[in-house]
């Protein structure tokens, strides 16, 4: 956790994204560390090395660690005004060409890129207002190899707590090594069908060391993480103990006729920074639950 | 590791194990879903292909370049992306091309398996996102093709130091560690 003196929140914005593409957070090196630890198949051994190698030199050369440099997500949340969105939208522009990070954004259809990152719903900025006397704002990067891979599904309220276990496990499997595995299950519980994404997505944001405070979500991720991780799928699908480091759940009620299950998946690339920024200093770090 | 010296030749690619880890020290250039797109459009045109592809090792892999004040341009970040993305296209490219060797992530359809079984041909599986420890292999840029496809799409040329590590995925008989790992995770979750 580094503080600072009060910046610009331009300035805030660009040192979170560079934080973010050049640093794995801290919880999600341990957990790497301790997979290399325990994996005995020699081809998982060789990936997660390579990893844990390529998060050394990114840091040190203070290099993005991953090409992609995704898709950059906003949260915002405490007390702000409406002008941020002009700060953030310059930072991502500043960023995109000085740490350099790879042009993504394109137009869905006629598939332009203004080459700033920077278009219509670009950069995605969601808003938390409280009554907290700070303002804080995160960052995800998100990769198209695991966003690619998001699933939302309405089941039937009948198909109870088993029928979400399989859609998830499902979902993670069926993926195989193209959100480059080992990473993280972001799920989403309940909730309408766009909060039960959107929920999937946030619970990214939260350190893997970070326990959930109800204990019966803790129960379901912990036998989420034995059961996929014993699939045996591994390191980038390559075969192996590692399939993910964790499985982080939120949930939400939802209407007595439905049952919303959303899986976000996040790659051991889950990139992520925080800066509180209060009257007299800046405080960062690389996680936060949402 | 077993260390591999670029271009090599259907003797060498035919010898490497499934599972084996390799890096590659040599030519590899760099191609992805418009690489593909054109080379095939232009071979159609009876347009001059870029003489590189022949016999090439072909890492499917959109790189972060950067270009100094004198034009040199350098790498600074390089993983590979997704290989499934040219399925459709990769079974004529290695055939018209004699590819001997893809790299990339993720694996490829059974009709690429089957073109790299008949011309002698791998599929090397690159660590996905370890873009600071490729970049670094491929350590001199040698030249490029098609620059007007945009930084990532580019047909990029490098001398690589060490490329690696890369495990041997698809071999040239078309075994795939992906199908091996597919069916023994569908027995374990039976299990469950
Ligand atoms: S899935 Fe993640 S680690 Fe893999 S290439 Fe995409 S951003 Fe990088």
């Amino acid at each position: 956790m580094v503080v600072k003196l009060p910046e610009p929140t331009e300035k805030v914005v660009e040192n979170i994204l560079r934080l973010a593409n050049t640093k794995l957070p801290e919880d999600i090196g341990w957990a790497l560390e301790a997979a290399a630890g325990w994996e005995t198949n020699p081809t998982a051994q060789s990936q997660i090395g390579a990893i844990l190698e390529n998060v050394r030199k990114a840091e040190h050369m203070y290099k993005p660690m991953c090409q992609d440099t995704g898709i950059p997500i906003f949260y915002v949340r405490g007390k702000f005004d409406s002008s941020i969105a002009k700060d953030i939208a310059q930072a991502v522009e500043n960023c995109t060409k000085a740490i350099p990070m790879r042009p993504n954004t394109v137009d869905p259809i006629i598939r332009i890129n203004n080459g700033n990152n920077l278009g219509p719903g670009m950069p995605a900025v969601h808003y938390i207002p409280t009554d907290d006397d700070f303002t804080e704002i995160s960052v995800m990067l998100k990769g198209a190899g695991s966003e690619n891979m998001t699933r939302l599904k309405m089941l039937n309220p009948s198909d109870g707590i088993e029928g979400v276990k399989k859609f998830i496990i499902d979902s993670v499997i069926d993926a195989g090594g193209r959100p480059c595995p080992p990473g993280i299950v972001g799920v989403g519980i309940g909730g309408t069908a766009d909060e039960c994404v959107a929920m999937a997505k946030r619970a990214l944001m939260e350190p893997l060391d970070m326990e959930d405070p109800d204990p019966e979500i803790q129960a379901l991720e912990e036998e989420l993480f034995v059961k996929i991780n014993s699939s045996g799928l591994g390191p980038m699908g390559l075969g192996g103990d590692t399939t993910v480091l964790g499985v982080k759940i939120r949930k939400a009620f939802c209407h007595t006729a439905s049952l919303p299950v959303a899986v976000n998946i996040g790659c051991w690339a889950t990139r992520r920074a925080v800066a509180r920024i209060t009257d007299n200093d800046v405080i960062y770090s690389q996680g936060v639950r949402l | 590791m077993r260390s591999l010296y670029a271009p090599f030749d259907e003797k060498t690619v035919r010898s490497l194990k499934l599972g084996e880890i390799v890096n590659i020290t040599g030519a590899v250039v760099t191609g992805r879903d418009e690489v593909h797109i054109r080379a095939l459009e232009y071979l159609d045109e009876g347009k001059e292909v870029p003489q590189c592809l022949n016999e090439a090792v072909l890492y499917h892999c959109g790189p972060i370049m950067v270009q100094d004040d004198k034009g040199t341009w350098s790498v600074v970040a390089a993983g590979p992306t997704t290989s499934a993305r040219m399925n459709t296209l990769e079974p004529r490219f290695i055939r018209e091309f004699k590819i001997r060797a893809i790299i990339g992530k993720g694996g490829m359809s059974k009709e690429v398996a089957e073109a790299m079984k008949e011309v002698g041909c791998v599929y090397l599986a690159a660590t996905g996102g370890a873009a600071v420890s490729y970049a670094e292999g491929l350590s001199r840029v040698t030249g490029y093709d098609w620059l007007d496809l945009g930084m990532p799409e580019a047909l990029w040329h490098f001398q690589t130091r060490a490329l690696g590590p890369l495990v041997v995925a698809i071999d040239a008989e078309g075994n795939s560690l992906y199908e091996k790992v597919r069916e023994k995770v569908a027995e374990n979750l039976k299990k469950l």
